[in-house]
């Protein structure tokens, strides 16, 4: 084959009209193999140059090797923009409508029931204060839940009380649902030696049923018992606490003489809130007081029923309903509500599995 | 107790406002309940009608011009009989609230003349019944002025919510000590002068129970004439709420609120022979003042006389010696019961009265004798008669107790500095008697103050009096070091349980901790100690053996209300027996409908199906692992409780005794009996079962060994029985080789009449991970044979081919 410039031109357009029309890999593989390939057009007149002498091939060389050159280009290129088409045309036909929903995760579905989650707010506070959580039986005997609280048998203050007694079994004296959580002071003094630094939330059951009143409820106890503990150091305490529960940085409490059998002397504290705007309570302002706990110096006799020697050993001891504070800081309006497991209470008023109190991190946010 | 303002004035000699007088009130420990400062009936003036002419379109109708002493007379339409020109009586003007007939006035056309207001009767008032007329005022009231000022109905009446340990708050009077106590003005201490009587009451009286009644007094007065109480006593006993009968009933009452003193009058002539105070008699009854018939019994304390009982001792009296108006000759009872059995035998009966209120708390015994006087001095004022001379039984003297009292025990307790002669100061004014001057002081307590015992007691006075605000907050001691853990394993399950749960799309209940008696049966409880002597409602009568039972009542609940797909769990105590040992901490939960883990319902991507057995499994082993059980340990078995289908459903151990744990899908029995339906898969998870965690002596994990080599997977299919479980197939592939095999997943189960009848295919995935060196194809045969080998001699499977 004689090569001259003119055919050179024309399989160079022949060759890059072929890499064009080429529509995919395999059609521009085969215009490569007739042009590249060992015996392709282009490859064919690569080995002319070898019979050529030295001035034809200064001529010739280049002109071929720049046919090659160009060709391969043409050929690269024409594979790339063969490979986008083919990866845009892929992303097409994979498109999807990614406004469809998507399902929740179990984590944000799932609920902590207000209950729980208060008694968490509390442990986080008082293990600030160095308290540990206590616990006790909620089915007790007349003794731990009275008896031993001074309350003296046949005595009204036992009627306060509105017990839900079991039935007695062959010979034994007939169990009580524990009205309070104060029995759990008498186990733990039994148990343990001053200093004492608990609280106790747990279940607790009287017969009463109305909005603000269900059979069953929720309280916490807190007793400390120590060489020195006085009145001034459990309205530190209270106040403490209070401030921190609601997560106010000043709140105003009334402490009032009040009366329990088992605190001597005894007081009821109300605090400082502001009821004016209808279904939502503010704390920390405001001139409505509310009453929200009952507390008080452990009676001498109830130190003794403990085993300790009141004159040795004296503290204090409080109690406030854990579903009142509940309600209280979160708006729930009726306390019937705690126990009916309606998944759209509990959706609503319930808390985020991970949503865990803590000082650090604020108890409620 | 409730009382007015000028009530407590007469015992009281003070400049106090009613703000701080209720304040203070609330401070001492007399906390105010309410107060009625008589607002209401601040609108209403005195107003003289001028003319009165009938309405022209109306016969019982008249149209007045009254005066309402400024500006211009107003025109009133009225259709009172007793109205007429010259009239002065009690005027509402328009918007003043009219709490009678619950409205508020305003300018009205009454038959087409226009009204500016109203003249009022005493019921639209509510100070009486009476609606016969308006209220028809003496010719000297002044025009213009206050009603309620002209008629004293503006004495504020003031509620205070009284703890048990202040009987002598009870009255008027022991209100006023506490509050002159308290530096809030002077008490006015009148004694009471005794009346002499004339010879001797004829009615004698016999304490046959001197164990329920300390002393007795009895006082005839003759030739009484009874008959309505003058209106400064109506007006005071129907301002606390009382309303009067007669004169000596009434005077009664007035004695009860004024000095905390109960009292009682038979009528002498209604009396048969003696008074005998004794024991009720079984079959014995009593028609009391309330106009009801009540049994007595041999626990409770009566007086009778020849007729039987004629009273029940503190409580209430009987109506057949009650005094009415035609009493001449009345017998005037004080006497001092025993506490406990007034509170008892009230609380039997049903009977709330001002009488027992007071006898249950304790009446001061020293008061007994200046009581009866101050009542008969009243009943001769208001009706007349001779008093005969007081009879008096029982035990007339009074020793009072004597508390040594250290007076540092204020500082102890309170923390605050109150000084010596201040804390005495303040025991004296109320009637404390202080004797001694050392730290230690002994103290004899007043006859009205049985509640104080101890030196405590005292302290209470001491700080209430002094003033609890004086009480500064003061830090409980640090205890100087970062704190620790303050949870025990226990409450720290607890807390992981309900957060692992909640983290599975589940909704923490509180449900009841009784149950109804056949859901307690059904799951193993209802024992005659467990179920509840009075219970609130019937279906609330028995200690729950487990939660289940609530847990499956609720997701029936919002089944009814439309939400099919819940899934709930509580994580509380279930009751074995009645002592601490028995109950148990039990994490249970229950799935309901598609309330599948990851999502109930429709979804475009695949919706989902009915919850069932593997769905309990799966939260079961999930509470177990957040409590940090060997979940690696535990072994499945079948043979869960009874509530449970048999075939679809598991009980989780650790070794051959500790059950952790059931799960699975209900018993159609279990769920006939608690009234729901399906699909319905539920869990119980034993948390204080759990063994505690072994102490480690380190924080440090061990070390990690990672393999150079990389690993891979094989599968295997075997054809087994089909009672061979996979939980055995699985066990013996790992055993195979411990070394190497990491890991064993089941990804298919299938039974087809191409394995014969009887036989199930299990294919598992087996991840291997070599350490020592890549392995050949060698090692894999000789591998993939002793796991065919293990397989068949633990199972009898073969490799499917």
């Amino acid at each position: 084959m004689n090569a001259n410039a003119g055919n050179l031109e024309v399989l160079e357009s022949a060759l890059l009209a072929d890499i064009a029309a080429s529509a995919d890999e395999q059609a521009i593989e085969a215009v490569r193999i007739a042009a590249l390939g060992k015996k392709g057009s282009v490859s064919e007149l690569l080995k002319t140059l070898g019979a050529m002498t030295a001035e034809e091939r200064q001529v010739q060389g280049p002109a071929i090797n720049g046919l090659k050159n160009r060709v391969t280009e043409a050929l690269a290129a024409r594979k790339a923009e063969l490979k986008n088409a083919a990866v845009a045309a892929r992303l097409v036909a994979e498109t999807v409508d990614v406004t469809l929903p998507v399902r929740q995760s179990p984590a944000e579905r799932g609920r902590i029931h207000p209950i729980s989650q208060v008694v968490d707010e509390i442990a986080a506070i008082f293990g600030d204060m160095g308290f540990a959580i206590a616990e006790g039986p909620d089915i007790e005997t007349d003794h731990y839940n009275f008896t031993a609280l001074n309350f003296p048998v046949g005595h009204p203050a036992r009627e306060m009380h509105d017990t839900f007694f079991l039935q007695a079994a062959e010979g034994n004296e007939a169990r009580l649902l524990r009205t309070h959580t104060s029995p759990v002071q008498i186990r733990t003094m039994e148990v343990q030696k001053p200093p004492i630094r608990i609280v106790i939330p747990g279940k607790t059951y009287r017969m009463d049923s109305d909005a603000t009143h269900t059979p069953m409820f929720h309280q916490l106890e807190g007793l400390v018992i120590d060489r020195t503990a006085n009145v001034a150091n459990m309205r530190w305490v209270l106040e403490e606490f209070c401030k921190a529960f609601f997560e106010v940085p000043s709140l105003k409490m009334r402490f009032r003489p009040s009366f329990f059998p088992f605190t001597e002397p005894s007081l009821e504290v109300d605090i400082q809130c502001d009821r004016s705007r209808p279904g939502e309570v503010r704390f920390g302002e405001g001139n409505d007081w509310m009453e929200i706990l009952g507390c008080g110096m452990v009676h001498p006799n109830v130190l003794r029923a403990g085993g300790l020697d009141p004159d040795e050993y004296q503290g204090f001891a409080w109690g406030m309903g854990i579903d009142r504070i509940a309600m209280l800081k979160y708006g729930m309006p009726d306390l019937r509500a705690f126990f009916d497991a309606d998944v759209r209470w509990l959706s609503h008023y319930g808390f985020r599995p991970l949503d865990m109190p803590t000082l650090f991190g604020g108890l409620s946010t | 107790m409730k009382f007015t303002l000028s009530w407590l004035k007469d015992h009281l000699e003070t400049d106090a406002t009613l703000d701080e007088i209720v304040e203070r009130l609330t401070s001492i420990g007399l906390e105010v309940e309410a107060v009625d400062d008589k607002a209401a009936l601040k609108p209403f003036v005195i107003a003289k009608v001028l003319t009165a002419a009938k309405h022209p379109d109306a016969d019982k109708l008249q149209v007045l011009s009254v005066d309402i002493g400024s500006g211009a007379p107003v025109q009133v339409v009225c259709g009172a009989p007793n109205a007429r020109a010259g009239l002065i009586g009690a005027f509402a003007a328009p918007g003043t609230y009219v709490p009678g007939i619950d409205v508020t006035l305003s300018v009205g056309k009454i038959r087409g003349v226009e009204s500016h207001g109203m003249m009022c009767s005493e019921r639209e008032l509510e100070l009486s019944d009476e609606h016969n007329g308006i209220i028809d005022l003496p010719q000297d009231a002044p025009v213009g002025t206050s009603f309620a000022a002209y008629a004293h109905l503006d004495d504020p009446v003031i509620e205070i919510n009284l703890t048990p340990n202040h009987p002598e708050a009870t009255g008027v009077y022991g209100i006023a000590r506490d509050l002159a106590a308290s530096g809030l003005g002077k008490l006015k201490t009148a004694p009471v002068e005794p009346v002499a009587g004339k010879g001797a009451t004829p009615v004698k009286v016999r304490i046959e129970a001197p164990d329920l009644c300390r002393v007795f007094a009895l006082r005839l007065v003759r030739n009484v004439k009874n008959g309505p109480s003058p209106k400064w006593l109506q007006q005071r006993l129907m301002a606390i709420g009382l309303r009067p009968i007669n004169a000596l009933v009434d005077m009664t009452n007035y004695i009860t609120f004024d000095r905390g003193r109960p009292l009682h009058v038979f009528d002498a002539a209604k009396v048969a022979g003696d008074l005998v105070v004794r024991r009720g008699k079984e079959g014995e009854s009593v028609l009391a003042l309330d106009g009801r018939t009540y049994a007595v019994t041999s626990d409770m304390c009566v007086i009778a006389d020849d007729n039987g009982v004629e009273s029940i001792a503190g409580v209430m009296g009987g109506e057949h010696s009650g005094c009415d108006e035609n009493t001449k000759d009345v017998l005037i009872e004080a006497a001092v019961w025993e506490p406990l059995t007034v509170a008892r035998t009230g609380r039997t009966l049903g009977i709330i009265t001002d009488a027992r209120y007071r006898n249950e708390r304790g009446i001061d015994p020293v008061f007994n004798s200046p009581g009866i006087e101050l009542a008969t001095r009243m009943v001769m004022d208001l009706c007349g008669g001779e008093p005969a001379e007081v009879e008096v039984s029982g035990e007339t003297g009074f020793t009072p107790k004597v508390v040594s009292f250290p007076v540092s025990e204020v500082k102890r307790l309170t923390g605050i500095e109150v000084p010596k002669a201040e804390s005495l100061d303040i025991l004296t004014r109320l009637g404390f008697v202080v004797k001694g001057d050392g730290d230690v002081v002994e103290v004899a307590v007043p006859s009205w103050r049985p509640d104080v015992d101890g030196k405590a007691d005292l302290v209470e006075e001491v700080m209430r009096i002094h003033g609890v605000d004086e009480i500064r907050q003061q830090p409980l001691s640090s205890h100087g070091v970062v704190n620790g853990k303050i949870l025990t394993t226990l409450q720290i399950r607890t807390r992981a349980a309900k957060r692992a749960l909640a983290v599975r799309g589940m909704m923490e209940a509180v449900t009841w901790s009784f149950i109804p008696a056949k859901h307690a049966e059904l799951f193993g409880g209802g024992q005659k100690h467990l179920k509840l002597a009075n219970p609130i409602a019937a279906e609330m009568s028995d200690m729950r053996p487990s939660l289940l039972p609530g847990l499956v009542a609720a997701a029936q609940r919002n089944a009814d209300r439309g939400f099919s797909d819940v899934a709930l769990f509580e994580v509380s105590g279930t009751y074995e027996g009645d002592t601490p040992e028995t109950q148990r901490r039990v994490a249970a939960g229950v799935r309901r409908g598609t309330a599948k883990l990851d999502g109930s319902g429709r979804h475009w991507a695949g919706n989902a199906q009915g919850v069932g057995v593997f769905d309990a499994k799966a939260d079961a082993l999930a509470v177990l692992e957040a409590c940090g059980a060997p979940v690696d340990r535990l072994q499945i078995e079948t043979g869960a409780p009874s509530w449970y289908h048999p075939g679809r459903s598991g009980v989780i151990k650790l070794g051959p005794k500790v059950v952790l744990g059931h799960f699975g899908e209900f018993h159609p029995t279990a769920l006939e009996v608690l009234d729901a339906s399906g699909p319905l898969c539920g869990f119980e998870v034993f948390v204080d079962a759990i063994p505690e965690p072994k102490a480690k002596p380190t924080c440090t994990k061990p070390k990690l060994e990672l393999s150079a080599f990389q690993a891979v997977k094989r599968d295997f299919a075997f054809v087994v029985d089909k009672t061979v479980e996979a939980g055995t197939l699985t066990r013996a592939a790992l055993a195979a080789d411990k070394k190497l095999i990491t890991g064993v997943s089941v990804f298919d189960v299938f039974e087809g009449a191409a394995l014969g009848a009887g036989k199930k295919s299990i294919a598992i995935e087996i991840s291997i991970q070599p350490v020592e060196k890549t392995l050949t194809d060698e090692d894999f045969e000789a591998l993939a044979k002793r796991v065919v080998e293990n397989v068949a001699k633990q199972t009898g499977g073969v490799l499917r081919t």
